[in-house]
């Protein structure tokens, strides 16, 4: 994945206006896309390109459907753990070593290692930040969506 | 439940929908199913739960957006659903999540700021601050400095 920003005026507004529409989904019909391409004021063939041209640059990383792990009889948990500076690299590498260890990240703070855990069953949360806790001997604080609140995420017009 | 088809649909479309015309009787073809059947499956998918919703996801790096910060807030638990909608609307804000508080930790209400720089994140987080108002007792930001492992999430082959 592109980490490093396009050059500013890459995107025109039909692009960001393209990006923001289509985050807040698609329609499920047999022309979507001149659905989509008829509210914008644009040619079907038209949006298809600059979706693909979008992709190719990397200003979005997928188009598609979204899943939910927990609909599909799986789980997430997100967790976080103090770990002393000189037993990170030690501790990381126990922490990784979990297939169930999706992505886990450093951040500044007491609790400086960050990660989610997703299983194919829920009860595979506990038992599987319970060997982390086994085999680090440090505490995994576990702090699973309660509620979600998703909007998304707008490209200034 | 999704069943085997349904779980064909999913494998054959985690690397997006093909951009063609008509990208849901291209994906019925790859599968030797109808167009309305993968139609009429997908539509139950958003239905149930299964999938969230079919969009695109923006590169916040690409889109200049490279700094970001999870911020994370003590609210009153009265108010917490009401001003996380707040919050989780606001257009740099891209994830919002109540959670439980633990030991050492008061805050049950988390907000993924994001930001051209981090000077730019924490005006947001003000920007926050100021939304919550006397319901908010504590306020945090924790900065990523490593991503230490990423992986996509798998869809398991067998139903």
């Amino acid at each position: 994945m592109r980490r490093t920003p396009l050059p500013p005026d890459t995107l025109d507004a039909i692009d960001r206006q393209i990006i923001n529409v289509l985050q807040e989904g698609f329609p499920l019909c047999p022309r979507p896309f001149a659905e989509v391409a008829s509210a914008l004021g644009l040619e079907e063939e038209a949006l298809i390109g600059r979706i693909a041209a979008l992709r190719e640059i990397g200003a979005i990383t997928r188009f598609g459907p979204f899943l939910d792990a927990a609909a599909m009889g799986g789980a997430f948990c997100l967790c976080a753990m103090a770990v002393p500076e000189e037993r990170f690299e030690d501790v990381l590498t126990l922490v990784n070593a979990h297939p169930e260890v999706a992505h886990n990240y450093e951040r500044v703070h007491r609790l400086n290692m960050w990660f989610v855990l997703a299983c194919d069953r829920p009860e595979d949360i506990d038992a599987t930040a319970d060997r982390i806790e086994r085999e680090t001997e440090i505490a995994v604080l576990r702090f699973p969506k309660l509620k979600e609140f998703f909007i998304g995420f707008r490209v200034a017009a | 439940m999704i069943d085997a088809t349904d779980r064909r649909i999913l494998s054959a479309t985690q690397g997006g929908l093909p951009l063609v015309a008509a990208p849901y009787a291209e994906v019925a073809g790859w599968l030797d199913l109808d167009e309305a059947e993968v139609i009429a499956r997908i539509g139950a998918m958003i239905e149930s739960g299964v999938i969230r919703r079919i969009a695109v996801a923006p590169n916040h790096y690409a889109l200049g957006m490279v700094a970001n910060g999870m911020s994370v807030w003590d609210v009153e638990d009265e108010q917490a659903e009401t001003l996380g909608a707040k919050v989780g609307a606001l257009d740099f804000v891209s994830h919002c999540y109540l959670r439980p508080r633990a030991e050492g930790w008061p805050y049950n209400l988390f907000a993924m700021i994001h930001g051209p720089d981090r000077d730019a994140v924490e005006a947001h987080r003000d920007q926050i601050a100021a939304l919550l108002g006397g319901a908010c007792r504590a306020s945090d930001v924790l900065y990523s400095t490593r991503i230490l492992k990423k992986t996509g999430m798998r869809l398991r082959q067998e139903g």
